[in-house]
C-alpha cells in the first residue's frame, strides 16, 4: 500500500548510547531533518540534537492563565452581578472560596490547550497518520531498540551518503520508508447514509421510550401537587361539583354582627350609638362620608350633589325631620337604603356607620347653631389655643 | 573526549567564611542578648525563631539525604555532602534547646497549672501539653533525628574510604525507616514549638505545613551553598548546569506545595467561620500583620513562582542565588508570622526592631561555621558512593 515517493531512511540501533552518539554525529554533518525515536526519554538527547527550548510551554501557559480569568470573572459576574446570593454570610466576591475553581479551571485549560497543541506542533492536526506508523521500524523503537530517520526532504539529503553515514555508525539495521498510499473512502454512499439515517430514528425513538414510558419518573415538585381540594377547585366527591361548601345557614362570620332590622319599613326599637364622638372617631365618619356620601348629600349634607341633575337630589340632611330622627333611624337608612338610595352595608362597616352619623350630627349642629352656641364655642377654642 | 583529567581535588574552604561566620555570630549574639536585657520575653521569642529555623534547615537536609537513597536517586549524589553537612546541626540542637526549656514559663501558656487549672480546654489538653511530657518528646524527637543522622553520615563517609557499596544498601534501608517517624516527629516538633504557642487553637494540617516550609528553605540553603562551591571550583569538575536543575524544579514544586498547603489550612478555617479556629487568623490580621500575612502569598509564593516558572531559570546560578536567598528570607518570615504574634509583652518601638533578628543572625553565622568546620574535615563529594558516576553523567 505505499508509493514509491521515499519518506526517509531509518536506521535501528541496540544501545542508547549509540543512538545519542549517532544523534550527535547527524547533527554534526548539517542535517536539519531527521528525528530520534526511543522507547522511553533519553537523558542527554536533547543537547546533542541541539534542540530549543519548546514553545507548547507558551500555550500552556498563555491557556492556564486565560483559564484563571475565564474562571475568575465568571464567579464574579455569576456570584456578583448576575444573581448575587450570600452563601454562608461570605461577601459575592468570596474570593478564598473560588480559589479551587480557578485553580481546576486553570489546570483544565492548560492541559486541554497542551494536548491540542501537541497534536498541532507535532502530529501536524487535523492529519492522524505518519508515513513511520506501521512501519517494523516504528514497531522496533517501540520495543527495545533506539532509532533515528533522516527525511528525504533535508536540502542535503542523498539516498547512498546517508546509507553510508549508518552503515559507517554501524547501524543493526537499514530501511527505507515510503510514503502510503493515501486511500481515500466515499463516505457519501446511499448504503452508508440510509445506516445512519436508521441508526438515528432508532437511537432517538428508542431513547424517548425509554426516557418517557419506560423509566418515567415524576420529578420532585416541592409538594406543589397534593392531593387535596382547593377552595376554588372541582371536585368529584360533592354531587355539585364544586369543592367549596356553603356554610350552614344562620352562620355569622367573626366580628360581625347582623342588623336584626334588615329589610324591615322601620326600625322597632332604633339602636343607640354605642361609639363616643372623639377626635378619631369624627375624622373616620369625615373621610367615610365624603367618600360614600358627598357624591350624593354633598360635601355638608346640603342635598347639592356634584352629579348634577344625573341623578335624583336628596334632600337636606338639615332638615328638620332628619335632626329630629334618632341615630338609630339614620343607622336603619345606610343599612337597608330609602327611596332611590341603595343600602351601603357593603361599603361601610358597622363602626364606620356609627361613626358617619356622628359626622353628620356635627355638620347639623354646625349649620343650625344659634349665635349664642358660636360665641362660647369660639371662647372655648379661644381659650384651648390662647392662654 | 576524557574525563581522566577531570578528577575531584578536594579544596579548603576559604578562611574569610569562617571569619564571616564568626562576626555574624558575634554581632548576632550582642544584639540577641541587648534584646534579652530590654525585653527578656521577647526575646525569648526571637531565639525560638531562631531556633526552630535552624531546626528546619537542619531536619529538611536529613530528609533530602532519606529521599535521595529510598528513591535511589542519583542525580543529587554529587551534591549529598551539602546536605550532609547542614544536617550535621541536628546534634546541636541539644544544646540551643536548652535556654528554651530552661524558660517555658515564659514562652507558654499551658505550662501555667494555675491558669490551665481554670481552663476547661487547657485542663483537657494538660495530659499532652505539660512540661515534663514536653521535654521529654523534644529530647526524644532530637534524639531520634540524631541517630540517624550519625548512622546515615557514617556510612557515608565511610564509604569515602572503603568505596563498600554495601553502605549504600544499608543507607536505602534506614531511609525506609527513616520517612514515617520523620513524618510523625515533625509533625510534633510543629506542634510543640509553635502551635501550642496559642493552646486553645487547632489545625490538623499544621505539622505538614511545617514541613513544607521547612524542606523548602533546606532546599534554598543547599541550592545556594552548591551554586556558590561550584563557582569557586569546591565541587566536582565534572558538575555542570543541568545538575542544578533538580535542585530548582524541587524549590519550585515545594514552593508550590507549601502555598497549597498554606491555602488548604486557610480556607477550610476561613469558610467554616467557627471562632474557636478563626481567632488564630483574626489575631494575625490585626495592625500591621495584615501586610505580612498578604506579604506571605507574594513572598514565599508568587515571587519565587514566577522566577522558577521556567526551565533555564532553574538551572541559571545566578537567578538561583537570588532566588535562594530570597527563600531563605521568606522562611524567616513565615516563622516570625507563626511565632511572633503570640508575644504577650507589651514593650515595643523602634529599639524592638533593631534587636529582634539578632538570633536570626546568630543562627545564620552558626550554619556557615558548622559547614565551614564539616567542610574542613570531608571531601565535599562523596568519593566512594557507586552512584557518583551516574550522577555526574546526569543529562537532561
Amino acid at each position: 500500500m505505499s508509493t514509491n515517493k521515499l519518506f526517509g531512511i531509518t536506521a535501528l540501533f541496540n544501545t542508547p548510547d549509540e543512538l545519542v552518539h549517532a544523534a550527535a554525529k547527524v547533527n554534526e554533518l548539517g542535517y536539519k531533518n531527521y528525528d530520534v525515536h526511543t522507547p522511553y526519554p533519553l537523558h542527554g538527547m536533547d543537547s546533542v540534537m541541539k534542540l530549543k527550548p519548546s514553545k507548547l510551554g507558551y500555550i500552556t501557559l498563555s491557556f492556564g492563565l486565560s483559564g484563571a480569568a475565564f474562571a475568575l470573572l465568571f464567579m464574579y459576574w455569576a456570584m456578583s452581578l448576575d444573581y448575587p446570593m450570600i452563601i454562608g454570610g461570605k461577601p459575592f466576591f468570596a474570593l478564598p472560596a473560588f480559589v479551587p475553581i480557578t485553580f481546576e479551571v486553570t489546570v483544565l485549560f492548560a492541559t486541554l490547550a497542551t494536548v491540542i497543541g501537541m497534536l498541532a506542533f507535532y502530529f501536524k492536526f487535523p492529519s492522524n497518520s505518519h508515513p513511520l506508523h506501521d512501519t517494523p521500524y516504528m514497531k522496533a523503537v517501540s520495543g527495545d531498540k533506539y532509532g533515528v530517520c533522516i527525511e528525504a526532504d533535508d536540502k542535503i539529503f542523498d539516498s547512498e551518503k546517508v546509507k553510508a553515514l549508518f552503515n559507517e555508525l554501524h547501524a543493526k539495521e537499514i530501511s527505507e520508508v515510503f510514503y502510503p498510499a493515501i486511500e481515500v473512502a466515499n463516505i457519501f454512499e446511499p448504503k452508508f447514509i440510509t445506516l445512519l439515517v436508521l441508526i438515528g430514528l432508532l437511537t432517538s425513538g428508542a431513547t424517548y421510550v425509554t426516557l418517557n414510558k419506560l423509566i418515567y419518573m415524576t420529578p420532585f415538585d416541592w409538594m406543589m401537587n397534593q392531593n387535596k381540594v382547593n377552595a376554588q377547585s372541582k371536585s368529584l366527591f360533592y354531587a355539585d361539583g364544586f369543592g367549596m361548601r356553603k356554610p350552614v345557614d344562620g352562620t355569622v362570620a367573626r366580628n360581625f354582627i347582623p342588623y336584626e332590622y334588615k329589610g324591615l319599613a322601620a326600625p322597632v326599637v332604633p339602636l343607640s350609638n354605642p361609639l363616643t364622638p372623639t377626635n378619631e372617631v369624627l375624622n373616620l365618619g369625615k373621610k367615610r362620608f365624603l367618600t360614600f356620601c358627598s357624591p350624593c348629600h354633598g360635601n355638608f349634607g346640603d342635598g347639592d350633589s356634584r352629579l348634577r341633575g344625573q341623578f335624583p337630589n336628596p334632600p337636606s340632611l338639615h332638615s328638620e325631620k332628619v335632626r329630629g330622627w334618632l341615630d338609630g333611624n339614620i343607622y336603619h337608612v345606610i343599612v337597608n337604603g330609602q327611596n332611590v338610595m341603595p343600602s351601603y352595608s357593603s361599603q361601610l362597616s358597622r363602626d364606620e356607620r356609627w361613626a358617619v352619623i356622628h359626622y353628620i350630627r356635627a355638620l347639623q349642629k354646625a349649620k343650625n347653631a344659634s349665635p349664642l352656641e358660636i360665641l362660647e364655642a369660639k371662647k372655648e377654642t379661644s381659650s384651648n389655643v390662647a392662654p | 573526549m576524557s574525563h581522566h583529567d577531570l578528577v575531584y581535588q578536594k579544596k579548603n574552604l576559604p578562611e574569610s567564611l569562617k571569619r564571616l561566620g564568626s562576626i555574624l555570630v558575634v554581632v548576632g549574639l550582642v544584639l540577641g542578648v541587648a534584646g534579652f536585657i530590654f525585653d527578656a520575653q521577647r526575646a525569648l521569642f526571637d531565639y525560638l525563631l531562631a531556633y526552630v529555623f535552624i531546626m528546619s534547615i537542619a531536619v529538611g537536609s536529613l530528609f533530602l539525604i532519606a529521599l535521595e537513597y529510598l528513591a535511589g536517586a542519583d542525580w543529587s549524589t554529587p551534591i549529598r555532602r551539602i546536605p550532609e553537612f547542614l544536617s550535621s546541626l541536628i546534634p546541636i540542637l541539644f544544646i540551643l534547646v536548652i535556654p528554651l526549656l530552661l524558660n517555658l514559663r515564659s514562652i507558654f501558656e499551658w505550662s501555667h497549672p494555675d491558669v490551665t487549672s481554670h481552663d476547661k480546654i487547657l485542663s483537657g489538653k494538660s495530659p499532652y501539653l505539660n512540661t515534663t511530657f514536653f521535654i521529654i518528646r523534644t529530647l526524644v524527637t532530637v534524639g531520634i533525628w540524631s541517630l540517624f543522622y550519625f548512622l546515615f553520615i557514617g556510612n557515608s563517609r565511610k564509604q569515602d574510604i572503603s568505596k563498600d557499596q554495601l553502605l549504600t544498601k544499608k543507607n536505602n534501608k534506614l531511609s525506609a525507616a527513616f520517612m514515617p517517624i520523620f513524618a510523625i516527629t515533625i509533625t510534633i516538633s510543629a506542634i510543640d514549638w509553635m502551635m501550642s504557642l496559642e493552646p486553645h487553637w487547632f489545625s490538623t494540617i499544621f505539622g505538614i505545613y511545617f514541613f513544607a516550609g521547612s524542606f523548602v528553605a533546606a532546599l534554598a540553603a543547599i541550592t545556594l551553598a552548591t551554586v556558590l562551591l561550584k563557582e569557586k571550583g569546591h565541587l566536582h569538575p565534572r558538575m555542570n548546569n543541568e545538575h542544578l536543575f533538580s535542585l530548582g524544579a524541587l524549590q519550585f514544586t515545594f514552593i508550590n506545595f507549601w502555598a497549597y498547603i498554606a491555602f488548604s489550612q486557610f480556607m477550610l478555617i476561613w469558610y467554616a467561620n467557627l471562632p474557636e479556629e478563626t481567632f488564630w487568623f483574626i489575631g494575625r490580621w490585626g495592625g500591621y500583620w495584615s501586610y505580612i500575612s498578604l506579604g506571605l502569598i507574594f513572598i514565599h509564593f508568587l515571587v519565587p513562582y514566577a522566577v522558577l516558572l521556567t526551565q533555564p531559570a532553574k538551572m541559571d546560578p545566578k537567578r538561583l542565588k537570588f532566588i535562594s536567598i530570597w527563600i531563605l528570607f521568606a522562611h524567616v518570615l513565615d516563622l516570625y508570622w507563626l511565632i511572633m504574634p503570640q508575644v504577650h509583652s507589651a514593650k515595643a518601638g523602634a529599639l524592638t526592631i533593631l534587636f529582634e533578628f539578632g538570633f536570626i543572625i546568630a543562627a545564620l553565622g552558626g550554619i556557615i561555621l558548622v559547614f565551614y568546620f564539616n567542610a574542613k574535615k570531608q571531601n565535599l563529594v562523596p568519593v566512594g558512593d557507586p552512584k557518583l558516576e551516574k550522577g555526574l553523567n546526569f543529562r537532561l
